[in-house]
């Protein structure tokens, strides 16, 4: 139970709805975030599989945008019509490619970005195995690690069902989105939304947040982008709800996401009675090794 | 447009062939056809299909050293079981058995707090995890464990080696040895309280084969530092131990589900494998040889050593299945299928 729900008449939840049908896959949030945050570098690396070389979140890397290539229509292109046999050459010309040709001619491809963040989860596993208490959840219901306590035990790190948080080496403590606690408190949006040309990334009282998610999503289906879908935003999932939740146009795993995720924390009673059973068998069990006689 | 079609199969160790036009029916392979027709929608995780991102973990990689965890577990579990064997012995009166085991309990818990300590990111703020108690946290609940266990450990040992206040040795010894069945179980929820497949879908037997694991291992130290003469139930409590390790561990590789296979594969496949041939040879050694102080102690290495195999065993098949998004996704994939087929039922 977070204090924060409790206490929440005044100060209602903040968060983000990131709406990937909007990405342009820019990465000025990932910029953004590491300037205001003063996120040191994570690797000048060449990954060879896309136009992605941030990889995934870490301890150095808060925002990371997601660019999966598919053979796909988009919903309302899809023809059905046996279209596949058509090319499009992508040859030279003076018009803007695609321009003369009908949708169903243009060949199927189809590009999703994605703005991927902490979740900050209203049941969060990371808060619940902390053993110093350095993780927490803040006023706004967010998720933050509070840097002069934490002493990179490193529990938080598998704990997590998306695999956000992790442990900066050459720092030994555990790091992550703080959801910009210092800006936020101060009235200020956080940084990447604050650079989000497109408005993808949308900060504000989450209750606003999916009131308008829900108008978008049915929008979009309207449209005929029938494989749109939200991410995150029910409360009654494993994890209680995201304070960050998603639009999404395929699969949460295309985008790397878990499809289900459960806070580890719901088996930790059951986890706990089982140990307990454990310990009593083995006392009896010893107990029994002195009852054969005296050898 | 680019021809080249950079999708997630291809990571899996199918090149993109220079040809691969796209959807040019004459140079597109029968099988990349298929693959490129199997729509992300139509992909079952029942046909052992699943879609990730380029292959790419959904949870990032544990940062624990598996020497310094696995040996943390280990170490935790045989001084909690050596405690509670050394215990029952002092209560029976067996001080030869009593006595080798009360100072492997203070070594071995030394050594597994050590290793704890080592492992931290800021070893120098270790005290932080005496900050709170958290039961949501298993570490915070081992840390205070270990803050009561560890001191009468250490009195329970110090006390044998000097003779210095018997009464009050065999009271630490007591205490040490109840206390010792929770250093020995405690680490079992504290592995699965994770998002890790293999070790989160494990939870129920996690604690048992942790505990009996360490009772071989306790009982294998016994054979090790007893006269035969004594170490009658440091014998059975190996004997005993090692049949319920393996009988547990091997009933918890096949239900745990998809992520049990990993148990018997790569290196976690590797240390279980040797985990159970020590743990079995060293029980039949404990039988066979009992009238030989030699061939005890040999058995009770071999116990010792099969039950820190079981923990890097335990620590890799995690590792393993943290690497492979197969074992995140698919899981989750087919609850939700089933939930959402359950819901469409009901509509």
């Amino acid at each position: 139970m977070n204090v924060s729900t409790d206490s929440g008449a005044e100060q209602p939840r903040l968060g983000f709805f990131t709406d990937t049908s909007v990405c342009i896959g820019c990465k000025a949030c990932e910029v953004a975030c590491k300037e205001w945050n003063m996120v040191p570098e994570d690797g000048l690396d060449f990954t060879g599989m896309s136009f992605d070389n941030t990889g995934g979140l870490s301890a150095d890397t808060w925002r990371h945008v997601a660019f999966v290539e598919q053979r796909e229509p988009l919903a309302h292109q899809e023809t059905g019509l046996g279209r596949r046999d058509t090319v499009d050459l992508g040859m030279p010309s003076f018009e803007l490619p695609g321009a003369s040709a009908a949708p169903e001619e243009r060949g199927e491809f189809r590009w999703l970005m994605s703005s991927d963040v902490c979740k900050h989860c209203t049941h969060a596993a990371c808060v619940d195995v902390c053993p110093t208490g350095a993780l927490f959840h803040t006023e706004f219901d967010t998720v933050v690690v509070q840097q002069d306590i934490c002493n990179g035990c490193g529990y938080c790190i598998p704990a997590c069902p998306y695999g956000v948080i992790d442990r900066r080496e050459d720092d030994g403590r555990a790091w992550k989105c703080t959801l910009c606690y210092d800006r936020v408190g101060d009235g200020l949006e956080p940084a990447c939304a604050k650079a989000c040309p497109t408005d993808s990334i949308q900060f504000g009282d989450l209750d606003e947040l999916r009131e308008r998610a829900a108008q978008r999503l049915e929008d979009l289906h309207g449209a005929g982008v029938s494989s749109a879908r939200l991410y995150g935003e029910d409360p009654d999932d494993g994890v209680g709800g995201n304070g960050a939740f998603f639009l999404l146009l395929d699969e949460p795993e295309v985008y790397g996401l878990p499809p289900d995720p459960v806070v580890t924390t719901r088996d930790l009673p059951s986890m706990w009675r089982h140990a307990g059973a454990a310990a009593v068998v083995m006392l009896a069990g010893v107990a029994a090794t002195f009852l054969g006689g005296r050898k | 447009m680019s021809t080249s079609d950079v999708t997630e199969e291809e990571m899996h160790g199918q090149k993109p062939g220079r040809d691969a036009v796209t959807g040019a029916a004459g140079v597109v392979g029968e099988q990349q056809r298929r693959e490129r027709d199997a729509r992300p929608s139509e992909r079952h995780a029942d046909d052992g299909e699943f879609a990730s991102y380029y292959g790419r973990p959904v949870i990032n990689a544990i940062v624990w050293e598996a020497p310094a965890i696995g040996g943390y577990l280990f170490l935790g579990g045989l001084a909690g079981a050596s405690s509670a064997l050394a215990a029952g012995a002092e209560l029976t009166g067996r001080p030869g058995l009593a006595r080798p085991l009360r100072y492997t309990a203070l070594a071995a818990i030394s050594g597994s707090t050590a290793a704890l300590i080592y492992d931290l990111g800021r070893p120098e703020r270790f005290l932080n995890m005496l900050r709170v108690f958290k039961p949501t946290s298993p570490m915070s609940v081992g840390s205070w464990i270990l803050m009561g266990y560890g001191p009468l450990a250490g009195v329970s040992a110090v006390t044998a080696l000097t003779g210095w206040f018997p009464r009050t040795g065999r009271l630490a010894t007591y205490g040490a040895g109840a206390m010792g069945a929770l250093v020995a179980t405690y680490t079992a929820p504290l592995v699965c309280d994770t998002a890790v497949p293999a070790w989160h879908e494990g939870y129920r037997y996690m604690p048992f084969v942790f505990a009996s694991s360490a009772v071989a291992a306790a009982g294998g130290a016994g054979l090790i530092g007893a006269p035969t003469e004594q170490s009658g139930p440091a014998r059975r409590a190996a004997v005993g131990g090692a049949i319920a390790e393996t009988a547990v561990s091997t009933a918890m590789e096949h239900r745990m589900g998809l992520s049990g296979e990993l148990y018997g594969r790569g290196t976690a496949g590797r240390y279980m494998r040797a985990a159970k041939t020590l743990t079995l040879a060293g029980a039949a050694g404990a039988v066979l040889g009992r009238r030989s102080r030699v061939a005890s102690a040999l058995s009770g290495a071999a116990l010792v050593a099969g039950s820190a195999c079981t923990r890097l065993g335990v620590f890799h098949a995690g590792r393993q299945s943290q690497e492979d998004p197969k074992y995140t996704v698919v899981p989750q994939r087919r609850r939700r299928d089933a939930r959402e087929r359950a819901e469409n039922a009901q509509v």
